[in-house]
């Protein structure tokens, strides 16, 4: 029994992170960000095709992307180009994905140490969020939520058959990033999900800084709540959906970094275990960062024991679980006039 | 039977399309696939780009529509007709059970939700054992006319596309109604259409139904199309897609639905078929090209591709005019009306710890203007929200003509004849000032959703249009009566809703800031339409910023301040009661 509460909580708190990162992009862009399972593979599969020796696609995909983003940035700053601007974009867009690209270059053939791996995935991914917003969302950022879903979509088609075209159709695993491990009483902590349990902790904490206390933090707030008041006081709400990106990219990443030694992912996986921490967003309101959290360990709880006890239905189990949760939403929640479109 | 021609002209190429020589059967299997789609997608666009409810459970719908008559054909031997009604019906039942659930959730719990459904419905199709699981259930017979068989996808082809045909009409004729207007007004917000009387949780969850069970019809073609079901096709992938067939298209449009359809459906065939020659086979490559191709179409048009199309064409369907010679039956009034229409007593209301109308009294009589003025923040919409039931009351009664409301709801206020206007604007930007107009008619016609799909509601509508058009007339406006609405500018949008309150056939009409956005000329016109009315025997009770305007029209005048009634009387005792000019000046003059 204690185990599966145990395994769930450690699945939990992997969606729990997804989740925030999701709510985080949906206040900031409206966006619903379906691509997340694939930052997730991402992570995990560069990160464990890195620690084997391998060279991994993403590393080139964010240099494509990157040229293809300068050439948007150019194109948008067509009637004012100036040296400080092209240079700036081309700094951000060309340069560091070049300079990602070299170094995991230079590593891939010499065995790195973990950390290194997790790091040089860590930016990779990060790079791709970024110019994913750049290429695919910034240009719709004025359309409705739904035109914004759909193209979220079209860019998780895209990213996923990319992953397949990088990683292949074999499921992959990768080293763990702390060995050790201790026992209290029953239970057996591994340094992993000690990591993962740590990992989480700190992100929430840190988001919660974040939004609470830096400027920053405070505009993308501001974005969220209203794109054009925000624009007026001088925030370039393009920016805040960057940095929305990055730091989802960044969560997507690592939690694909955190359990591709625990669990084998395929290219696909990340699909479903977003989804899952998507559950957790919308139980959360796709507003509320603790309840989210809360909601993230109950989803993982209740699969780790339907898993168990009806494998067959664990997923039925888990997906349904929403229609009650979404049912008493909708009746606590008061009657809001909406009138946006 | 005009401007129906484009339409009869796509059902005679479509009807050739199989005969047309030298046409690989290839694509008329395509050709069936598009129209299986465009069912679906059909429901999308009344559901998501009409109704504003977006769902990506809809291949659910057809999951249930497909296996039912798979069921029923094979385990029980029902013939496919018979198993046509079943399907339609389980799908519809589908639709109340998850509608009854899902269609509350408001904004962006709704697709959320759908997609959970979508999910666990398809992992239900999948593990069920009289589902066949994950094998599914093959040897499903084909439709038959009594000796034909359509065994051969040019035969099925008929029969799809007649479906699609008639679905495409049915579902023109519901949006031209008073009910497709009810389900047009749903995606700006519910206030509006509820103060007019629309019983917005029913119209939703009807346009849930329909768009369900036309997936149940595409799902039962698609069981007697491809002969055998598997959960496959149900998937969350396929929801996605046909939501995506629907934005592609243009969702709003029926038309854009049968594109979108056709539009992704050819592209993924393309892609599947020439990319892998192109590029030697390399795994799913189409769909990372599908994917890239779906984003940059979106952000060429981002509101979908027929809109785009249609404002490509040189002319313009003219709008019809309504026969105005037509007369709607007044609404019922009870005789003898007493003098005291509105009795406002001690209403109160509280947000938290804040008190936006702090026991506030008055009443309205029979043919009198009363003025309801005081600074920003004195109350004055909170009270105008609390007698039409957009909020109830903390404590206090509010009663009309005698008959206490009891925190009824805005559909019951307005049937009692008060109608409104508000302060910021609901109008529907994309439809006609004359079908804004109509909402306000609402309850005074009677034709139900599935008259009008078969356009049996056409002396109903006819009578609806004729009062509109009155009323639109009445306010001035007739040069924009068919402009759409949100290319007016802001005060003859507050004008609109003026006429839109009058479509009620009200006693007594509640004005939030009419005049606001107007320039001195509209403002005297609206001062003498109002003037016109009261003489005709209404009422009417108005906020108002425009002390010029209060203080020439209105034969009485309450004044709120910070949610308290200071004073109330003729504007010129008003102008010089030292309370008012306290609250206003902020000094005893």
């Amino acid at each position: 029994m204690l185990f599966l509460v145990q395994d769930g909580i450690t699945n939990g708190a992997i969606y729990a992170l997804l989740g925030l990162a999701l709510v985080l992009v949906f206040a900031v862009t409206r966006v619903i960000l379906i691509p997340q399972g694939e930052f997730v593979t991402y992570g995990a599969l560069t990160y464990a095709s890195l620690a084997s020796g391998q060279m991994p696609g993403t590393a080139k995909l964010a240099v494509a992307m990157g040229v293809a983003a300068f050439a948007f940035d150019l194109f948008a700053a067509r009637r004012s180009l100036h040296g400080p601007r092209v240079a700036r974009a081309f700094l951000v867009n060309i340069a560091l994905p070049c300079a990602v690209l070299a170094l995991t270059f230079f590593f891939v053939s010499r065995h790195p140490p973990a950390l290194v791996s997790v790091a040089l995935s860590l930016v990779i991914v990060a790079a791709i969020g970024l110019f994913l917003y750049r290429l695919a969302f910034q240009p719709l950022a004025h359309t409705s939520v739904l035109v914004l879903l759909i193209a979220s979509v079209g860019c998780h088609l895209a990213l996923q058959g990319l992953g397949l075209l990088f990683f292949g159709a074999e499921g992959q695993r990768g080293p763990t990033i702390a060995d050790t491990a201790l026992s209290a009483g029953p239970l057996r902590f591994t340094g992993q999900s000690i990591a993962v349990y740590g990992i989480t902790v700190a992100f929430i904490v840190a988001l919660w800084l974040f939004f609470g206390l830096t400027l920053y933090g405070k505009a993308l707030r501001a974005t969220a709540v209203n794109r054009l008041g925000a624009r007026l006081v001088g925030i370039r709400t393009s920016l805040s959906g960057q940095i929305a990106f990055l730091l989802a990219s960044v969560i997507g990443a690592l939690s694909g970094i955190l359990i591709v030694p625990i669990t084998t992912l395929y290219y696909d996986t990340g699909f479903l275990i977003g989804l899952k921490g998507f559950i957790a967003a919308i139980i959360g309101g796709l507003v509320s960062y603790p309840l989210t959290a809360v909601a993230a360990l109950m989803v993982g709880i209740v699969e780790s024991f339907s898993s168990f006890y009806a494998s067959n239905f664990k997923e039925v189990i888990v997906f349904m679980l929403l229609v009650p949760m979404l049912l008493l939403r909708s009746l606590a929640a008061p009657a809001v006039e909406e009138e946006k479109d | 039977m005009k401007g129906r021609w484009p339409i009869l002209l796509f059902a005679a190429v479509m009807a050739a399309i199989p005969h047309l020589p030298g046409m690989p059967p290839f694509w008329i299997v395509l050709s069936d696939n598009i129209g299986l789609s465009a069912l679906v997608a059909m429901g999308l666009v009344l559901l998501t780009g009409v109704g504003g409810l977006t769902s990506f459970g809809q291949a659910a719908f057809v999951g249930f529509g497909a296996y039912t008559s798979a069921v029923l054909t094979t385990a029980y031997g029902l013939s496919p007709w018979l198993s046509l009604p079943a399907s339609l019906l389980v799908s519809g039942l589908a639709a109340v059970l998850l509608g009854l659930v899902t269609v509350r959730l408001s904004g962006h719990y709704l697709p959320l939700g759908t997609i959970a459904w979508g999910l666990g419905l398809f992992y239900l199709f999948s593990k069920l054992e009289f589902l066949g699981r994950n094998d599914g259930i093959s040897a499903i017979p084909p439709l038959s006319i009594g000796p034909l068989k359509m065994l051969d996808p040019g035969a099925i082809y008929y029969a799809i596309w007649i479906a699609v045909l008639v679905c495409a009409l049915l579902t023109m004729n519901l949006l031209d109604s008073r009910t497709g207007r009810a389900i047009r007004a749903l995606r700006r917000g519910h206030v509006a259409a509820e103060a007019f009387g629309v019983q917005t949780p029913r119209a939703k969850l009807l346009v849930f139904i329909y768009a369900a069970v036309l997936a149940g019809l595409s799902g039962w073609l698609y069981a007697h199309f491809e002969r055998a079901v598997n959960p496959t096709p149900f998937g969350a992938q396929a929801g996605i897609e046909y939501l995506f067939i629907a934005v592609v298209g243009g969702a709003g449009y029926v038309w854009g639905g049968v594109l979108g359809a056709a539009i992704v459906v050819i592209l993924k065939e393309i892609l599947q078929s020439y990319l892998p020659l192109l590029l030697h086979g390399e795994g799913q490559l189409e769909t990372i090209v599908f994917g890239i191709l779906l984003v940059a179409l979106l952000q060429l048009a981002p509101t979908g591709v027929w809109p785009w199309l249609m404002s490509l064409l040189p002319f313009k369907p003219d709008g019809k005019r309504p026969d105005t010679s037509l007369t709607l039956p007044p609404r019922p009034r009870t005789p003898g009306e007493p003098n005291v229409l509105l009795q406002v007593d001690s209403a109160r209301k509280q947000f938290g710890g804040v008190v936006a109308v702090n026991d506030v009294s008055f009443d309205v009589q029979s043919r009198e203007i009363v003025a309801l003025i005081g600074p920003n923040g004195a109350g004055k919409s909170t009270t105008f929200n609390l007698i039409t039931g957009v909020l109830t009351a903390t404590s206090g009664t509010i009663s009309v003509l005698g008959r206490k409301l009891h925190n009824a709801p805005p559909q019951e206020v307005v049937k009692l004849g008060i109608s409104r206007t508000f302060q910021h604007v609901k109008l529907v930007p994309d439809m006609t000032v004359l079908e804004n107009v109509a909402i306000g008619a609402h309850l005074r016609g009677q034709a139900s959703a599935l008259a009008s799909m078969f356009r049996l509601d056409r002396a109903d509508e006819a009578r609806l249009l004729a009062e509109a058009a009155r009323q639109v007339d009445r306010v001035g406006l007739s040069g924009q009566i068919d402009q759409l609405a949100g290319s007016l500018s802001l005060g003859q949008q507050r004008i609109v809703e003026i006429a839109r309150a009058l479509c009620v056939d009200p006693m007594l009409l509640l004005l939030d800031e009419p005049a606001a956005g107007l320039r001195h000329m509209e403002k005297q016109q609206l001062a003498a339409l109002l003037r016109q009315l009261r003489d005709g025997g209404m009422s009417v009770l108005l906020v108002e910023h425009d002390m010029g305007f209060v203080m020439d029209l209105a034969d009485r005048v309450v004044v709120l301040d910070f949610g308290t009634k200071i004073a109330e009387g003729a504007p010129d005792a008003i102008k010089s009661n030292p309370e008012v000019i306290k609250a206003y000046l902020g000094v005893a003059a």
